[in-house]
């Protein structure tokens, strides 16, 4: 053991001629997770695009207009329900940073839609919205006498409420994030720019921003991955309705599976991956340094 | 006390202009969701922000599991909690390991099995799930806990190995080094200096785990079918089957699912959110 003592405090193990109990243990404990991941996600993934292998469940699927229909679905959410999600967190981080005792309160609140299941929350606004009994078509109806719109019998009234309820789901964890990001400025930055006269806009661009870009991309990035995989926003509010129109990727492949349409389910899959790898290759090069 | 000067005013003025609408945005779903709870069936819908008659009676219908939606109340808070717990223990099992053997024994290979669960942790959720029904269908888990537990486990031990391993790199290198010249063996060194140190990060992973099994519902109404062994989640979402659902009964049962999770969040806040954004913010 007089290798390690000689070697520098920074030094990693050093190398061994035969199977040391270290080399033995370490392989022994790396061991259940890699377990886990040959069975139960490399086996599922390459079997999952072996059955995708057909070229005819590629012609099926774009015949489908529903396929279509979600595929555009699934890009409006990206685009849309993201920018917005992450510039309201970006706008809200400012407002949560402010020093005040209501403030610190209030922030204790507001972290409530991500602390809570979503289930319960989501079916809650889908009674809302429900066009005899929910309680905005009473109020519209107690205050003007009139019947309010069916909300979800529209699909682009329904796919912006999954949008909505999606948004309002995980504003609080990336506004989180956000303020962990402002927290980290030094506080000297904004009194020097004080001193010198700087307007609030001026701090903002030349100080905030360009310290807080990398975090805000990476969080846009990593937002969208896991917004591919809500299922819960769409499915529990719409069910993918009226008429299978605003079903997005997550909710589509689940659908061919109950239907039995495991290589529909998969190729709808397989045709996102050109969108997600990408992403996933730029978020392993972020973490994994 | 700083003085009400007219701008600090209306600097205030602004904070809760802002303040107020985020507050209500926040808890209107949640609240609408508690004043379904308290409501009698009829009186629910009446628009206003206070029942006439608050009533508990609701809860007492769901303990007593006397609708035929909640036949199997009690066993399924049972599965939830069985399944959660089994979940989060066998994380913590898998990911702390892991994560030693990564970050303090530099086993070869190890950042290639940190890379392959970075991946995993990148793949969406509802994309693995076609493929994971399929092959736990292969497997014969399908209709067994089982098959719950270890998909999320699957889904959970990624993340948890990621923010164990960055924060066992910060350990100082010279403990393993004292150790290792007192003879420790690794076993030893792993339960005597590495758990009792890495113990914030593991309440957290542990927490993170445990509440994503509680809260999971995609998996567990794919994979579970039989009403006796589902969750509270899906037993949740089958009250969607009918238009006619007793709304005020799910709504309560809702109340009742959500709290315990809620509970634990508030209570390990401290450890949650230290390490979430610390892994995020590294850049």
């Amino acid at each position: 053991m007089s290798s390690i003592a000689a070697a520098p405090a920074t030094a990693l193990a050093p190398e061994r001629r035969s199977l040391s109990p270290w080399q033995f243990w370490g392989r022994a404990l790396v061991l259940p997770y890699i377990a886990v991941f040959l069975v139960f996600v490399l086996y599922p993934v390459g079997y999952g695009l072996w059955l995708a292998r057909h070229p005819a469940s590629y012609v099926k699927l774009f015949d489908d207009p529903i396929f279509f229909r979600s595929a555009v679905n699934t890009v409006v959410f990206l685009v849309v329900a993201i920018n917005l999600k992450m510039m309201l967190a970006l706008l809200l981080s400012g407002f949560f940073v402010q020093a005040r005792w209501w403030i610190k309160i209030l922030s204790a609140l507001f972290i409530l839609p991500w602390a809570v299941p979503s289930i319960p929350t989501i079916l809650s606004v889908r009674f809302m919205l429900n066009p005899e009994w929910g309680v905005i078509n009473s109020t519209i109806f107690r205050l003007t006498g009139l019947d309010g719109p069916n909300w979800l019998n529209d699909p682009t009234l329904a796919l912006s409420f999954s949008m909505l309820m999606h948004i309002w789901k995980s504003l609080p964890f990336w506004t989180l994030i956000l303020v962990a990001g402002r927290l980290a400025i030094p506080s000297e930055q904004y009194e020097a720019a004080s001193v010198d006269g700087a307007s609030m806009w001026q701090k903002f661009r030349f100080i905030t921003w360009p310290s807080m870009r990398t975090l805000y991309l990476t969080s846009t990035i990593l937002s969208m991955i896991w917004t591919l995989g809500d299922f819960n926003s769409v499915y529990l509010l719409t069910g993918g309705g009226p008429a299978d129109l605003t079903h997005v990727l997550a909710t589509l492949g689940i659908r061919y599976l109950r239907l039995d349409q495991v290589d529909l389910a998969m190729a709808s899959i397989v045709v996102a991956l050109p969108l997600v790898l990408p992403l996933v290759y730029f978020m392993m090069k972020r973490l994994s340094k | 006390m700083k003085r009400w000067t007219p701008k600090a005013i209306a600097t205030e003025a602004k904070l809760l202009l802002i303040g107020i609408p985020v507050l209500l945005w926040t808890l209107l779903p949640v609240y609408h969701l508690f004043l379904f709870a308290i409501s009698e069936r009829d009186s629910a819908t009446s628009g206003r922000l206070w029942p006439k008659d608050p009533t508990l009676q609701n809860f007492a219908i769901v303990f007593k599991q006397q609708h035929f939606y909640l036949d199997h109340f009690w066993l399924q808070m049972w599965n939830s909690l069985l399944i959660a717990v089994s979940v989060g223990a066998i994380t913590l099992f898998i990911a702390t390991s892991a994560a030693f053997a990564i970050s303090r024994l530099k086993v070869a290979g190890g950042r290639w099995v940190m890379n392959l669960a970075l991946f995993t942790y990148f793949i969406p959720a509802a994309f693995l799930a076609v493929p994971m029904y399929k092959t736990m269908g292969l497997y014969g888990l399908l209709n067994s806990q089982w098959a719950l537990i270890l998909a999320m486990v699957t889904i959970a031990s990624p993340y948890c190995i990621w923010v164990l391993k960055q924060a066992s790199d910060k350990l100082p290198w010279e403990l393993d080094e004292a150790a290792r010249i007192d003879g420790a063996t690794p076993l030893q060194l792993f339960r005597l200096v590495y758990l009792p140190l890495m113990l914030p990060s593991l309440v957290a992973v542990g927490t993170y785990s445990l509440l994503l099994a509680w809260n999971e519902y995609l998996y567990a109404f794919l994979l579970l079918s039989n009403d006796r062994s589902v969750t509270l989640a899906v037993a949740l979402g089958n009250f969607l089957a009918a238009d006619d659902s007793p709304w005020e009964l799910l709504m309560a049962t809702g109340l009742i699912y959500a709290l315990p999770p809620a509970a634990i969040y508030y209570a390990f806040k401290r450890y949650m959110v230290s390490g979430l954004t610390a892994g995020a913010v590294k850049s």
